[in-house]
C-alpha cells in the first residue's frame, strides 16, 4: 500500500467542467514526486484535490489506506498532508515569527510548539534574522522559505507543493530546491508540482506527466525528459513542414 | 535532447520576412514596477493570416496583447496597424482600427440577454445613431446574423450568464465581429472549452479567415494552434524567441527548453 494513492479522479471548480479527468498518482512513503505538464494540465488542481480545496467529482483518494476525498481540508492536515499553494498564503501583516507560530494553531503543547518555532528558525537562517520583520515586507524568495518553514512546523508526512519557485530569482530557486532535498532526506514524502520541469525532477524520485488533466506518462524522474513524447506534449502533435504562400 | 543556452538578449529573433503584414509590432517593452515584462518584443501578422503567439507561462503573451488593445501603454516600440501607429490610441480607437478581441476569462453582461451583449458591442455612428431609430433594427439584425453564424440561435433570448463557458467564448466571439474588426484577437479561446464547442469554435475562426479576417491567437492547446496556425510567435520571459511556421516551430530546441523551464 503506497501512502498516497489517488485513483482515476474528476475533478473541477464550481460547476465548471472536469478539470482533472482521470488522474491516477501513487506515492509511497519516503518517497516523491513531481508532477509536470503543459498549461491546462491539472497539476494544481490535483493537489488541490489532495489537499481538499476542490470536491473529487468520482474516483477515490486514500492516504495511509483511509479515503480523505471529502474530508474537510483541516481533517485533512491533520492525518498529515500539508499544502504549500502557490500564492503562498502568509499572514502579511504578521511576522515571521507569528506566521510560524499561526502554522503551528493545530499543535495543543506550548513547549513543543516553541521548540518547533525554534528548530524552524534555525534551520532557515535567512527567517531567524528576519523574525519580526513582517510577512508582506519581504522578498518573494523570503516568503516562499517562510512558507516552507510553515508547513516544516507540522511535521507533515506528505508535503504538497505547487509551483515553489514561481517568479523567483535564478538564485532563489536554487535555495529553494535545496530546501525541500532537505526536507526529503528527513524522509518526508514530497509531491511537488513545477514548470522548472528538469531541476523539478531532480526533487523527485519519479515523475508524473499530466495532460488535459489524465496521465500523460510516467517513470523514474530521470527517464521522463529522455521521452521523445515530451517535445509533442510541450509543443502539440508533429504538423507536416509545409510552406505557407501567406509568409 | 542537447542542451541549449539561453537565447542571448541582444540577438535578433529568427523570423522570415513577412511580404504583407497588417500589424507590425517592433522593440515593444514595459515595466511594471521595475521589471520589465515585455522587452525589445517584435513581430508581424501577414493580412489574411492565423498567427499564434505562445510560450511558457509568464512569457508576456497577454501583456503584449493588452499593449496592442491599448489597455496597457508601452513604454518603448511601436504596433502599427495598417501603417498606423496604435500606441497613445484609447481601445476604443484601436477597436475602431480595425483590431476585435476576446479575453481570456469571459466578460459577458450576464443579466441581459445574448442578444443584447451582442447589440452593445456594435460602434457607435456618431449622431446619426442618436436621430436613426432604424439603426438599432439594423444592430440587431447584424447580432441575430452572428448569433446564428457561432450557433447560438437557440439561447438568443437567454441571459448572458446561463450560458455554458464555452458558449460565452462563442459569444464573445459573435461580439467582437459587431465591429466588422480586420484583425480578430483571441485570448484563449479553446481554455476550458469542450472538445464539441471546441470544434465549433474552430469551424467558425478557419470559416471567418477563409474570408479575409486575420487572427492573432494566444492559446496552450498545441494540437489545436499547430494544425490551425499559418505562423507561430513564440515568447518566452518577455522576449520574442522566434517566429516561423508550425512545424520549424515544433523541432527547435530552443523552445521546448523555454517551455521546460530550461531556457
Amino acid at each position: 500500500m503506497a501512502l498516497l494513492e489517488i485513483d482515476d479522479v474528476r475533478a473541477g471548480y464550481g460547476s465548471g467542467p472536469d478539470i482533472l479527468n482521470g488522474v491516477t498518482i501513487r506515492i509511497d512513503e519516503g518517497r516523491s514526486a513531481c508532477i509536470v505538464g503543459p498549461n491546462g494540465a491539472g497539476k494544481s488542481t490535483t493537489l488541490k484535490a489532495v489537499a481538499g480545496l476542490v470536491k473529487v467529482r468520482s474516483g477515490e483518494i486514500r492516504f495511509d489506506g483511509d479515503r480523505i476525498d471529502g474530508l474537510r481540508p483541516d481533517e485533512i492536515l491533520r492525518r498529515g498532508v500539508c499544502f504549500v499553494p502557490q500564492d503562498r498564503s502568509l499572514f502579511p501583516d504578521m511576522t515571521v515569527r507569528e506566521n510560524l507560530a499561526m502554522a503551528g494553531y493545530s499543535i495543543s503543547s506550548k513547549g513543543e510548539l516553541q521548540r518547533r518555532i525554534d528548530e524552524a528558525l534555525e534551520m532557515f537562517p535567512i527567517l531567524a534574522e528576519r523574525r519580526t520583520q513582517r510577512a508582506r515586507t519581504m522578498s518573494g524568495g523570503q516568503q516562499q522559505m517562510l512558507a516552507l518553514a510553515r508547513a516544516w512546523i507540522l511535521r507533515p508526512r506528505l508535503l504538497l507543493v505547487d509551483e515553489p519557485t514561481m517568479g523567483l530569482a535564478p538564485q532563489v530557486v536554487q535555495e529553494v530546491f535545496a530546501v525541500i532535498q532537505r526536507f526529503r532526506d528527513t524522509g518526508m514524502s514530497v509531491m511537488l508540482v513545477e514548470h522548472n520541469v528538469k531541476e523539478g525532477l531532480g526533487c523527485a524520485d519519479w515523475g508524473y506527466v499530466l495532460d488535459l488533466g489524465r496521465n500523460g506518462f510516467d517513470g523514474p524522474s530521470e527517464s521522463i525528459l529522455a521521452n521523445p513524447s515530451v517535445r509533442e506534449l510541450y509543443l502539440g502533435k508533429s504538423v507536416a513542414r509545409h510552406t505557407e504562400k501567406i509568409l | 535532447m542537447k542542451p541549449t543556452a539561453a537565447q542571448p538578449p541582444s540577438a535578433a529573433p529568427a523570423r522570415p520576412a513577412i511580404a504583407d503584414p497588417v500589424l507590425e509590432v517592433e522593440n515593444l517593452s514595459i515595466e511594471f514596477g521595475g521589471v520589465r515584462a515585455v522587452r525589445d518584443c517584435s513581430f508581424s501578422v501577414a493580412r489574411g493570416s492565423i498567427t499564434a503567439l505562445i510560450g511558457p507561462n509568464g512569457a508576456g503573451k497577454t501583456t503584449a496583447f493588452n499593449m496592442i488593445t491599448g489597455l496597457l501603454r508601452p513604454s518603448a516600440g511601436s504596433i502599427r496597424f495598417d501603417g498606423v501607429e496604435l500606441v497613445g490610441k484609447r481601445p476604443h480607437q484601436i477597436t475602431r482600427a480595425g483590431i476585435g478581441r476576446t479575453f481570456q476569462v469571459t466578460r459577458e453582461l450576464g443579466e441581459m440577454t445574448v442578444l443584447e451583449n451582442v447589440v452593445v458591442q456594435a460602434p457607435a455612428r456618431g449622431l446619426r445613431s442618436l436621430i436613426g431609430g432604424g439603426m438599432l433594427a439594423h444592430e440587431e439584425e447584424r447580432a441575430r446574423e452572428l448569433l446564428d453564424f457561432v450557433g447560438l440561435t437557440r439561447v438568443i433570448d437567454q441571459p448572458a450568464k446561463t450560458l455554458s463557458y464555452g458558449q460565452k467564448k462563442l459569444l464573445e466571439l459573435a461580439g467582437a465581429l459587431m465591429a466588422e474588426p480586420k484583425m480578430i484577437m483571441l485570448d484563449e479561446p479553446a481554455g476550458g472549452v469542450n472538445p464539441r464547442l471546441l470544434e465549433d469554435i474552430t469551424a467558425r475562426i478557419v470559416e471567418l479567415n477563409e474570408q479575409g479576417v486575420t487572427f492573432l491567437i494566444v492559446e496552450h492547446n498545441m494540437d489545436l494552434i499547430m494544425s490551425l496556425s499559418h505562423s507561430v510567435v513564440v515568447m518566452a520571459h518577455g522576449q520574442v524567441l522566434m517566429q516561423d511556421v508550425p512545424a520549424v516551430v515544433q523541432e527547435d530546441d530552443a523552445v521546448l527548453d523555454a517551455y521546460l523551464g530550461m531556457a
